[in-house]
Formats: structure tokens, C-alpha cells, sequence
């Protein structure tokens, strides 16, 4: 479709940005939540993080596109084959919009409708979630999305895993891919089962001083104007954004989690009465992630205290009386923990 | 174009020339609100509209129930069953492509719609996977919203009405005779030509930012609209830059029926009532600044004051409603259908069956698949049947046969609107309000599980009001509840009525109400209004005969310290639980509550 606005060219909205840069340093932090008032540009950040991920290496002709070097058990197309055997190509990493009003079969795959009335053959469909695997599922109003839909969603993004009993049709593929969610708090909550997939949860606000207002509106009539020249003149930004995105997963493995970090981290957990050990583990994968894209070799109070906020917010403990949101919680906690 | 100064401008002449600046720009302007009952003025406003379009430019109207297939896109049956493979189908959103979208009652278009619509409106194309196809079509229109609401509280869903620059309303208005100086269909396609190449100096853009902050416009979309339409303005009047008229114009007609507060000179002074301002917002430290920034525009004063004087007298009034219910669409929230129909509701599956009664619905796809697997042995057996079979049956690609028809099961929970009715006066003491408060938050908490909603209708001094439209929504409950005030005279009569209206309002909708009254009884305001004991209590009683005439369910919470024999007699003449609860806390009251509230989990279908 259409061009997209660059990533690097969004002003402002620091937290939704970094936080999909987390994810996409290190998917394993799970997905990303954005929810915020309407027109703050929550879609446009994550259809923009789409054109700003590096390739991936895939299988030819894997309907699941598996990592050449690591086939996933459960694909059928790349299970048993040796390692010479799988050649490889760079793809785009997918981002997959689940559209509202998308139909279960589309979703979890079915029959393929065309092979099967002209030539009498069985054969899968693949549908989005197998689209979606090794990048970005994105779900825009996220709350309004249809319960069945969102079951099928919970279990698909525990397991990493796609099982399709239909139609005569029996089949596994794997399916892992970072859940994008954003919405409008005003049209209803989440379910809690779905806030708990979601690693990091942000608040987008709309900007409220006039300089960055008239800068919003100046590069994105500029952008609707003329596409082209302005992706162009973003294009360097973005790519220095890109290898940087690079370099911080390959430092990934090697970035150091000190004792004294995981203490924090338990302490300012239990501080805030999180439920279950989750909390602690994304806030850790995430400052981990942190670390390694600010190219610092062991992650320290710093990088908590930077995504402590995204990383704890939708795990409180819900208490309807307490006036305070769940974000004023969370720093007041880190300033007892950490200090101002 | 014109000479005349804005103020003179008459809403008919606004409304007109907002429809030429949509014929220039539908997709960049986006479109109209038009809150209007059907008659000559919109009748006579949609035919300039489609006279000012260039020829050949689609306009379609959007009905009310559309569903997604039709919406979006999907399969082709009738193609599909011939060619013998899936046809796609393009839907109406995508077959309006460069044109216009009229939206039909657009008051009653649901949450899930309008999701569906802004989708498409922001990606500038319709993304389809559905039926075992996907489609991708590049789509860009403008949409015309026809909000024939009556109330205050019916309104288009916030996130379509959010988008669209132009919001009209025809009430009281009538159309006049075209000017001289209307704009006609070849200004428009001149304009249609110039606008890409208008450009926006800076200053234009700083002055359309600053006002939208000035009145209150939170929305980022505000001012991108308000830049649109004053370049589609500038086209119009022939101009290759956009002047400072066509920002002033732009911003009368886009920011002005958005502001939520009236440019105030000095800051300091700002002091809006509390539940004016928009969700946790702190005063924007913006503000603070704004004098030196607004020192050398001389551009946003101008704007501003010619804002200033299309925003109507009384219009602040206005405003503190607007703030009170702020995201008007009374539907915002809940996803899905409304309508109490087996067709509707979620899909629970699918099985064998003939949709003959109209009870049930072919699921087309999944009759197709199950149709899929034999056809080489129909086909072959065809064959080996001779040449008698009919011509009809030759040609036809796909065999289905009747146990291949799959129909379509739904299920639909009936979703219950809890209304409390708080006695907010003076009698009701303070403590107890904040416990009704409580008890409403607590209740809400769990209304995401079960799928209930909330509403709240507040009574106090001399009358009563709507404090919460159903919602399913914490913030919005917290944010207005939180401004709930107390004390005052305890007009009974007005709070029971209310929530008899508001009942059958959600009745109309689908959806079961259940009236929750927290009072002590001791009604002393009369429905006029008037003071005094025995007419209040009369009305009161009167009013309880209505809510147990329109047959609704009840439960009457006697909150005052010593219960007294009123309340008890209220609750009879309602048909309605009684329960007194003199001590009980917020925790106390939901747990009460939820005791005796009938379990609500009907299927339909």
C-alpha cells in the first residue's frame, strides 16, 4: 500500500517508540500495549516501526518462513530437512494487521477454498497468524476486537503455537510474533487475560506544548503532501536507526544482568504488589533490551528506572477507589526505590 | 470570493461553502457532521453537495446495519459459484474511492462500525481478510455523517466524528437562495486542480496549532483538518498560498464547534470547573509559556478573535455539558451488534443444517468447503449419469448438494445497563454518596467480565441529571464521578423519571435494564420543581407507578440511618426488591447488590 511515515521523523512520544524499539531488539519482552486518546498517532508509530526493521533471513518456500538456521519443530515444510537443503532469501519482517471483522478462518487459517473446488485437493490456507510469525501482529481498538478472536489469540500467543482441527484438516505450524495492541481507553477496558500478554503497556498522550503541536502537524502535512520527498529525507535517520536496532540485538546475548539489578528489580516488584513472577522478568528482558540498544555492557538502576513504567503498569493489582492511576503507583515506587 | 466579514455570514452560507470545500478536498477535509433531521435543509444541502462534485465522482450511502461483507469486502457468491473458484467482491467503502460516504443515522452507527470506517479513513485503504480472501485496495473518500439525533447524549461514535473536519447543525436553519458569490461546480473543479500545489506558509500553521490549543482542542487531528480545509479554501478562491483569511475561515469552521473553553486573555485567571477539563490533565505546562509565544502572532489573534465570534453566546453553558459527557456516542464501548435476533450476536460455530425458516444463516464458506472434497466424485458420477442432466447442471462448476449446507449458530449474551439512581441531597448525607460512588466503581470493575454496563443518574436540589451515560468504561466513570457534588432538596420524583427515560432508551438498544435506587425516601421536591413534603412525596410515588408500568426491574436501596416506612412503600409501588442498608460501606453495598441481582447469562440462538 500507500508510503508509510518514517519512524524517526514522529515527534515526540518517546515511551510508545522505545517500547516497540524493545521489542523489536528483543521480542521474547512480549508484545506492546499502546493505549491513549485519539489522534496522538499510536498507528502511525507502529505501521511506521514496520519499515524501519531489518530483513530476515527465511526459507524458500516455507509457508511459515522459518529461520533457515533454526527451523521451528513444528513446521512440516522445513522438519527433517538438512541444513544444506534449506536455501534462504532476506524478506521484510512481516507486520500483520489483524483488521476488526476479520473471520476466525482468516485468522487461524482453513481449507483452501481454491485448490480444493478445482482440484479436488486438501491443502492448508495459511492465515495470519502464520503470517505473522517471527514479526508483528497488530491489532488496532484492540478492546473492541471480538471475544472469540481474542481466545483464539491468548492461546495462539502462549503456546507459540498454531492448532487448526478443521474441515478435515489437522494441522501445526508455529506461530510466534510480537502482539501490537493499541486502543482507546474510553471504549472499554481490556480483558485482563489479554492485558497480561501484552510485556509492555504505554501511555500515548497528545502533546500539550505548542512547539512540538506545530511540529506534528507541519511533517505530517508535509508527508501527505508529498510522500516520496519526505520519506527520502528521513531515509538517513531511519537507517541509523535501523543499524542501531541491529547492533543492539547482536549485543543482546552478551549485555550482563548484575545481582544488585535483579535486586532492584524484586524489590521495586514487590513494592508494588505485582501479581507473579512476570513482572519481574519482562522488567528485567526489557532493561536487558534497554541496555543493549544504548550499547552499555550491563544493565543497571538506570535502564529499570527507564522502563520500569511501561514494564509494571497494566500489573497492578486493579483498585477501583484509588483515585491515583496505576502510572502515578508506579513512580511513586520508583522514587522510593531509586530516588528522585 | 467574498468581501463580507465573517460574522456576517449566515449557517446556511457556512454550510454551503463547507460543502464546496468538501467537493475539493473529501478525503483531506474528510467530511461533515451533519446533525440534522431529515427535511428540505439537508435534503437541499446534499443536492448542492453532490451538484458541487465533479461528474462521475461516487457517492454512496452507508446503511445502518451494513455487515462486513458488504462493508469491506468478500466473496462473490453468485461469481464465485460459477467461475468455481473464490471471487472477490469489493465492498462499499472501497467502491467509493475519490468520492463521498454518506453515513445514515449516524447516531446509531456502533462502536464497532466506526472502528471499521476510521481504520480505512486513516490507512487510506480497505484491508479485507475475510472468507478465505485478502484485498488490498487503496481507498480515499470523504464522509458526510447523518446524525438525526435528537438528544444530547445521541451523537456519531467519537472516533468516526473526531475525524471529520465540518460539524453542522440544521436546527432552526433553512435554506436561502443561492448567493452570487456560492462557489459552483467549475470553481470547484479549478480548485480540485490548484490544491496540491497550495502551500502552507508557517505562520499559517503556527496560528491553526495555537488556536486549536487555546480553545481546548486536545485532538491533533483538529488542526491537520483545520490546515485542509484552509487549503482547499485557498483553492477555491484561486490562490497558490493560503492567506490569513483562509485560516481564519478554516478555524471558525473547524476548531470553533471543537473548543472546550473560551480563549482567555491572561492565563492566570483560567479556572475552569473541575470536570471541564479532559481526563488527568494537569494544566498543561504549555500554558505558562503561551504569552511570549503568542506575543509576536499577530496572525492567531486575528483567528482567534474571528473565532471568538462565531463561537454563540451561551455557548459555555454548552461547554460543561460537553465536558460532563464528553465522548458523546452513547454506544462507545461496546463492540458487536445490538439487535436481539438469532442472526446475530457472536458466531458459536457452525453445523449441518438447512437455513429454510430464515432462523439461521448459510455460512456460504463453510458450505463451500464442505461441498470441496467430493466434487471429482460428483462430478464423475455426473458423467456416468449421462447426458440427461439438464443444461443448468452442466454448467455449473460447483456441485452442493443439500447436506453440504452449513449454517451459521450465534450466540448472544443479553447485556444488561445497570442504572443506579443516587440520591445526591442534602438529606442522603455526604458520606453516603461517596459510599453509592464507591460501590457504582466497584461494580463496574467486573462489568468487563460480565459484559454489563453502567450508567448513573444523579438527583439533587431541583432536579435530576445523567451523570454517567452506559459505559463499560473505568475512566470514564472515575473522571465523572469524581465531580458528583452533594446536598440540597431530594426531588425523588425527577430521579426516577430520568432513569425511566434512560431505561427505555437501552431497552431500544437491545439490552436489558436493571434500576438500582439508592435513596432514603425522604422526597421533598415535587416534580415542577416546587418544595414541599406532601406533593413531592405524591409525585414520587406517581413516578415509582410509572417505572413499574413500563415494566423494569428493580431494586430500591434504603441508605438513610433509621429506614423509614416511604421508602418501603416507594419500593412496593415500584414492584421493586427492598433493601435497607443503613451502615453498610461501599464493599457492603456492591456485595448486597450483586447478591440479589438475577444472574444474567441468556443465549440467544
Amino acid at each position: 500500500m500507500a508510503l508509510v511515515f518514517p519512524f524517526s521523523a514522529i515527534v515526540g512520544q518517546d515511551e510508545i517508540k522505545l517500547a516497540l524499539l524493545i521489542a523489536a531488539v528483543d521480542p521474547t519482552v512480549g508484545g506492546v500495549l499502546a493505549f491513549g486518546d485519539r489522534g496522538t498517532g499510536k498507528s502511525t508509530a507502529v505501521r511506521a516501526l514496520a519499515q524501519l526493521l531489518p530483513k530476515m533471513k527465511v526459507v524458500v518456500g516455507c509457508p511459515y518462513a522459518c529461520d533457515p538456521d533454526k527451523p521451528a519443530p513444528a513446521c512440516e515444510h522445513c522438519r527433517g530437512k538438512k541444513e544444506g537443503e534449506l536455501k534462504s532469501r532476506q524478506v521484510q519482517v512481516p507486520v500483520v494487521d489483524l483488521p476488526l471483522g476479520a473471520t476466525e478462518d482468516r485468522v487461524v487459517g482453513a481449507l483452501d477454498l481454491e485448490r480444493a473446488l478445482t482440484q479436488g485437493v486438501k491443502a492448508f490456507e495459511p492465515g495470519l497468524l502464520a503470517r505473522a510469525h517471527r514479526g508483528f501482529l497488530y491489532i488496532d481498538e484492540a478492546n473492541l476486537l471480538e471475544d472469540h478472536l481474542v481466545d483464539l489469540l491468548l492461546d495462539v500467543a502462549a503456546s507459540g503455537e498454531n492448532v487448526v482441527e478443521r474441515e478435515g484438516i489437522s494441522i501445526r505450524h508455529p506461530a510466534r510474533f510480537v502482539l501490537v495492541g493499541t486502543g482507546n481507553p474510553e471504549e472499554g477496558e481490556l480483558r485482563p487475560q489479554l492485558l497480561d500478554r501484552f510485556g509492555l503497556s504505554v501511555e500515548v498522550r497528545t502533546p500539550e506544548d505548542l512547539a512540538t503541536r506545530i511540529e506534528v502537524v507541519r511533517r505530517r502535512d508535509a508527508f501527505e503532501r508529498d510522500p516520496e520527498a519526505f520519506v527520502a529525507k528521513w531515509k538517513k535517520d531511519d537507517d541509523k536507526l535501523r543499524r542501531r536496532l541491529l547492533a543492539a540485538r547482536e549485543k543482546l546475548p552478551s549485555v550482563k544482568v548484575p545481582d544488585a539489578t535483579l535486586e532492584s528489580a524484586a524489590k521495586l516488584c514487590m513494592g508494588l504488589g505485582t501479581d507473579g513472577l512476570r513482572g519481574e522478568l519482562t522488567l528485567i528482558r526489557a532493561g536487558r533490551a534497554l541496555a543493549a540498544f544504548d550499547g552499555d555492557a550491563t544493565v543497571g538502576d538506570k535502564h529499570l528506572r527507564r522502563v520500569a513504567p511501561s514494564a509494571l503498569r497494566h500489573r497492578l493489582r486493579r483498585n477501583p477507589l484509588d483515585e491515583a492511576g496505576s502510572t502515578v503507583r508506579v513512580e511513586r515506587a520508583l522514587q522510593e526505590h531509586f530516588g528522585a | 470570493m467574498t468581501d463580507k466579514t465573517e460574522t456576517e455570514r449566515s449557517p446556511w452560507a457556512d454550510a454551503v461553502l463547507a460543502a464546496a470545500l468538501v467537493a475539493v478536498d473529501p478525503a483531506g477535509t474528510v467530511g461533515v457532521a451533519l446533525r440534522s433531521l431529515p427535511g428540505l435543509a439537508r435534503d437541499r444541502w446534499l443536492a448542492t453537495l453532490k451538484s458541487l462534485l465533479p461528474p462521475g465522482v461516487p457517492v454512496r450511502r452507508l446503511p445502518l446495519h451494513i455487515d462486513d461483507s458488504r462493508l469491506l469486502g468478500g466473496l462473490d457468491l453468485a461469481a464465485t459459484l460459477r467461475a468455481g473458484k473464490p471471487i472477490a467482491e469489493r465492498g462499499i467503502l472501497a467502491e467509493t474511492d475519490g468520492g463521498v460516504l454518506l453515513v445514515a443515522m449516524a447516531e446509531r452507527v456502533s462502536a464497532g462500525t466506526a472502528a471499521r470506517l476510521a481504520a480505512v479513513l486513516d490507512n487510506g485503504g480497505v484491508t479485507v481478510e475475510r472468507d478465505g480472501i485478502r484485498i488490498d485496495s487503496p481507498t480515499r473518500f470523504g464522509v458526510v455523517a447523518l446524525d438525526e439525533g435528537m438528544t444530547e447524549d445521541e451523537r456519531p461514535p467519537a472516533a468516526l466524528a473526531d475525524r471529520l473536519a465540518f460539524r453542522l447543525d440544521f436546527e432552526g436553519v433553512s435554506p436561502e437562495p443561492p448567493a452570487d458569490d456560492c462557489p459552483d461546480a467549475d470553481d470547484v473543479a479549478a480548485a480540485r486542480k490548484r490544491l496540491a500545489d497550495v502551500t502552507a506558509p508557517d505562520e499559517v500553521v503556527e496560528a491553526l496549532c495555537g488556536t486549536a490549543l487555546s480553545l481546548g482542542v486536545d485532538s491533533l487531528r483538529a488542526p491537520l483538518l483545520a490546515l485542509a480545509v484552509a487549503r482547499a479554501h485557498a483553492a477555491l478562491a484561486g490562490r497558490w498560498e493560503i492567506s490569513k483569511e483562509d485560516a481564519a475561515i478554516a478555524a471558525r469552521l473547524v476548531l470553533a464547534p471543537r473548543a472546550t473553553r473560551l480563549p482567555m486573555p491572561p492565563p492566570e485567571e483560567e479556572q475552569p470547573p473541575q470536570d471541564d477539563e479532559p481526563p488527568d490533565q494537569p494544566p498543561p505546562e504549555g500554558e505558562n509559556e503561551q504569552p511570549e509565544n503568542v506575543e509576536d502572532r499577530p496572525l492567531e489573534d486575528m483567528i482567534l478573535e474571528a473565532v471568538k465570534a462565531a463561537i454563540p453566546a451561551g455557548i459555555l453553558e454548552q461547554l460543561k455539558l460537553a465536558g460532563r459527557i464528553k465522548p458523546r456516542a452513547p454506544s462507545a464501548g461496546r463492540a458487536g451488534h445490538l439487535q436481539k435476533t438469532k442472526l446475530r450476536g457472536r458466531p458459536a460455530g457452525v453445523r449441518r443444517g438447512e437455513p429454510r425458516s430464515g432462523g439461521a444463516r448459510l455460512n456460504v464458506i463453510e458450505t463451500l468447503r464442505a461441498a470441496a472434497p467430493w466434487q471429482p466424485l460428483r462430478r464423475r458420477e455426473r458423467e456416468q449419469s449421462g447426458g440427461q442432466s439438464g443444461l443448468a447442471e452442466r454448467t455449473a462448476r460447483v456441485e452442493v448438494r443439500k447436506d453440504d449446507f452449513r449454517i451459521t449458530r450465534f450466540k448472544q449474551k443479553t447485556e444488561t445497563t445497570t442504572i443506579f439512581v443516587v440520591d445526591a441531597s442534602g438529606s442522603a448525607a455526604l458520606h453516603r454518596l461517596a459510599e453509592a460512588k464507591g460501590a457504582v466503581e466497584l461494580l463496574l470493575a467486573e462489568c468487563y467480565v460480565r459484559r454489563d454496563q453502567v450508567a448513573m443518574v444523579s438527583f439533587r436540589g431541583k432536579a435530576a441529571e445523567l451523570l454517567l451515560p452506559p459505559t463499560r468504561s473505568l475512566v470514564r466513570a472515575k473522571r465523572n464521578l469524581a465531580g458528583l457534588p452533594g446536598g440540597g432538596g431530594t426531588p425523588l420524583a425527577c430521579g426516577i423519571d430520568l432513569a425511566v427515560m434512560l431505561a427505555d432508551q437501552i431497552r431500544r438498544k437491545g439490552q436489558t435494564p436493571f434500576v438500582i435506587l439508592l435513596t432514603d425516601g425522604s422526597a421533598n421536591i415535587a416534580r415542577d420543581g416546587a418544595p414541599g413534603r406532601p406533593k413531592a412525596e405524591e409525585d414520587a410515588l406517581a413516578s415509582a407507578r410509572a417505572l413499574r408500568a413500563a415494566g423494569l426491574t428493580a431494586l430500591l436501596v434504603d441508605t438513610a440511618p433509621h429506614p423509614r416506612p416511604l421508602a418501603r412503600k416507594i419500593a412496593a409501588e415500584m414492584d421493586a426488591m427492598y433493601l435497607p442498608l443503613p451502615h453498610a460501606d461501599a464493599a457492603a453495598i456492591s456485595g448486597a447488590i450483586k447478591a440479589v441481582t438475577p444472574p444474567r447469562e441468556s443465549l440467544a440462538g
